[in-house]
């Protein structure tokens, strides 16, 4: 599905922390949102995402303007995966990833086949089928995370939002839940911190500064030398990476 | 392929409801038999379906009296305020997100009390109907205070609770001002009781009013499960799966404060059991609201026609206050609950 946000002012108070940000998404893309603290990633996350509405400017997914549309109707087109998600409550994984299928059910249906399989595929494709019994307290930091984007899969999305996903991973796990949602059938947005990490998982990358839009375009267009410089104020060589071709950046000390 | 232990869920949920129908018709009968004038449980059998007009057996007036128009009552208040309150816990603990989070603890109580003391020591208005008018408008008073206080419990679980603490501290300070500087020893006496709770007085019409809104909140909540589930990763979260999330909020605490307030304007201030109940069926049944609703319905039931036989069975030829026996029975249950629920890490 196709996103297209238009002139989108987002802020709080008199600090605008979105301003006047537009994009295209395509379909079946992987976007990654990049920027440093502060640069109103989460904040643009959330207003495609339709979680919050935008002081002007507008979302259109499809062609439909999000703010008119339900939004148990969105839910059920669009999944947002929030970072570090916590719960006292003492669910199991099973519960966890059955809520997906909420948008979908009305208040006093009963489960259904089509939620069973929804359920059953996205705890496949997370590989923790074998873990759904188990208390979701007992989950290590990437097994959560995986759960949350199995539980997002489970809503039967065609767009996936994650508000960097990766966060307080290691390595191993960064590349895992990376990799996974490259190779999702879907039309992705992901914010991302590392970007060496961006340039290897993403097709298209847009860097924000101050709520703006700075730059927009394939990894090896946008991740240069000048733009860290400008942007991330680091200093750093970008070569092309051996191994995977896509830009590679080396930091200096 | 089924979720095995779901199934499982279910299973102990009907299980759980049918041992609770059982044992809180006994614990209604027993309730119902002793005092201090004692009616065989036979009697008190009759003496019901006297009242139901499906028997006409010869009982002694004043047996079928006691049973029919004081005890009986009595009882399916205590049932009724327990199932009550036990729901108002649970749905407060999904919308805080927070363990701690139940009537009382968000100021309710304590609003009340004030309301009633009001009208006790002040005379403001007179007579019964004004005392339970006065409890009322003080539990609504107190949510109004927290809900402004915590933007409409929007700033955040901790935020509510600090609000609700807040509240609870003034609401308390008014009723205890009010008590030293205006009532007198009597009046004292009878605020205190009050406070403490007492099914004391309750009599038909109560039953009728609380039945009512009883069944129709559980009615709402179950309806509202799914969305109240929907909550266990924050509102954000329940929003992003479809739920209204500023609707259902509103419904809900709306929902909870005549609830609440209800029970509270006609037995007064009975602490724990939405604390207690909610922890002890969570439990039992799990996490999923419309399996956790009914069963706190259930358990809050039993609980508080058990405390309320307590009450009048501790101490001879005395009532001790019912709020004294749900937290010294609660208190000992609820910490062998802590200390099973214990997190295994």
């Amino acid at each position: 599905m196709i996103i297209e946000a238009e002139n989108l002012v987002w802020g709080v108070k008199r600090r605008t922390i979105v301003s006047d940000v537009s994009l295209t998404v395509a379909p079946g893309e992987t976007l990654g949102l990049i920027g440093p603290n502060g640069s109103g990633k989460s904040s643009l996350l959330r207003l495609l995402a339709g979680l919050r509405r935008p002081s002007s400017g507008r979302v259109e997914i499809q062609g439909r303007d999000i703010a008119h549309v339900p939004r148990r109707a969105l839910s059920q087109e669009v999944a947002f995966v929030q970072q570090n998600a916590a719960t006292d409550t003492n669910v199991s994984v099973l519960d966890v990833v059955r809520l997906g299928r909420t948008p979908h059910r009305s208040a006093l249906a009963g489960w259904s086949a089509e939620d069973q399989e929804a359920v059953t595929t996205a705890l496949e494709r997370v590989d923790m089928t074998s873990r759904k019994g188990q208390a979701w307290q007992t989950l290590s930091g990437g097994e959560r995370q995986r759960v949350h984007i199995a539980r997002a899969l489970a809503q039967s999305p065609k767009i996936l939002f994650l508000d960097e996903p990766t966060n307080h991973l290691d390595i191993h796990h960064q590349i895992e839940i990376l990799r996974l949602v490259r190779d999702l059938d879907l039309t992705s947005v992901v914010a991302l911190h590392d970007l060496n990490l961006a340039s290897m998982f993403c097709d298209r990358i847009v860097v924000l500064q101050e709520g703006r839009v700075y730059a927009c375009g394939s990894p090896e267009a946008v991740l240069t030398e000048p733009l860290l410089r400008e942007v991330f104020r680091v200093e750093a060589g970008v070569s092309p990476s051996p191994f995977h071709s896509r830009p590679h950046i080396q930091f200096m000390a | 392929m089924t979720p095995e232990h779901s199934d499982a869920g279910a299973f102990r949920l009907v299980l759980l409801l049918v041992a609770c129908l059982g044992l809180l018709a006994l614990a209604i009968a027993v309730a119902t038999a002793i005092g201090d004038y004692s009616i065989g449980l036979g009697t008190v059998a009759l003496a019901i379906t006297n009242g139901l007009g499906l028997t006409g057996a010869e009982i002694p007036p004043i047996e079928q009296s006691v049973v029919w128009n004081l005890r009986l009552s009595r009882t399916l208040v205590a049932a009724l305020a327990g199932a009550g309150l036990a729901i108002s816990g649970a749905i407060l603990q999904a919308l805080l997100r927070n363990a701690l989070a139940e009537p009382f603890v968000l100021g309710v109580s304590a609003g009340a009390s004030t309301g009633a003391v009001s009208v006790i020591v002040l005379g403001v208005g007179a007579g019964s109907l004004s005392l339970s008018l006065g409890a009322f408008v003080g539990a609504f008073s107190a949510f109004a205070f927290v809900a402004i206080l915590s933007n409409g419990a929007t700033s955040g679980p901790n935020h509510t609770i600090l609000a609700g603490v807040a509240a609870a501290q003034l609401f308390n300070a008014l009723t205890s001002y009010i008590v030293t500087t205006s009532g007198n020893a009597q009046q004292a006496r009878d605020v205190m009781f009050w406070l403490l709770g007492s099914f004391g007085g309750v009599r038909w019409p109560d039953f009728q009013l609380l039945l009512i809104v009883v069944v129709v909140s559980l009615a709402v909540c179950i309806f509202m499960a799914r969305a109240l589930d929907a909550f266990t990763f924050g509102d954000e979260d329940a929003a992003a799966l479809g739920v209204p999330v500023a609707r259902i909020r509103l419904i809900m605490f709306a929902v909870t404060a005549i609830l609440t307030a209800t029970i509270v304007s006609m037995v007064g201030a009975i602490g724990f059991v939405g604390l207690v109940v909610p922890h002890a069926a969570r439990y039992v049944v799990g996490p999923l609201h419309l399996r956790l609703l009914p069963a706190c319905a259930a358990v809050g039931a039993i609980f508080m026609v058990c405390a309320d036989i307590a009450s009048r069975v501790i101490v001879a030829q005395q009532t001790v206050p019912i709020g004294v026996v749900t937290a010294l029975v609660g208190v000992p249950f609820f910490a062998i609950i802590l200390y099973r629920a214990r997190p295994q890490s």
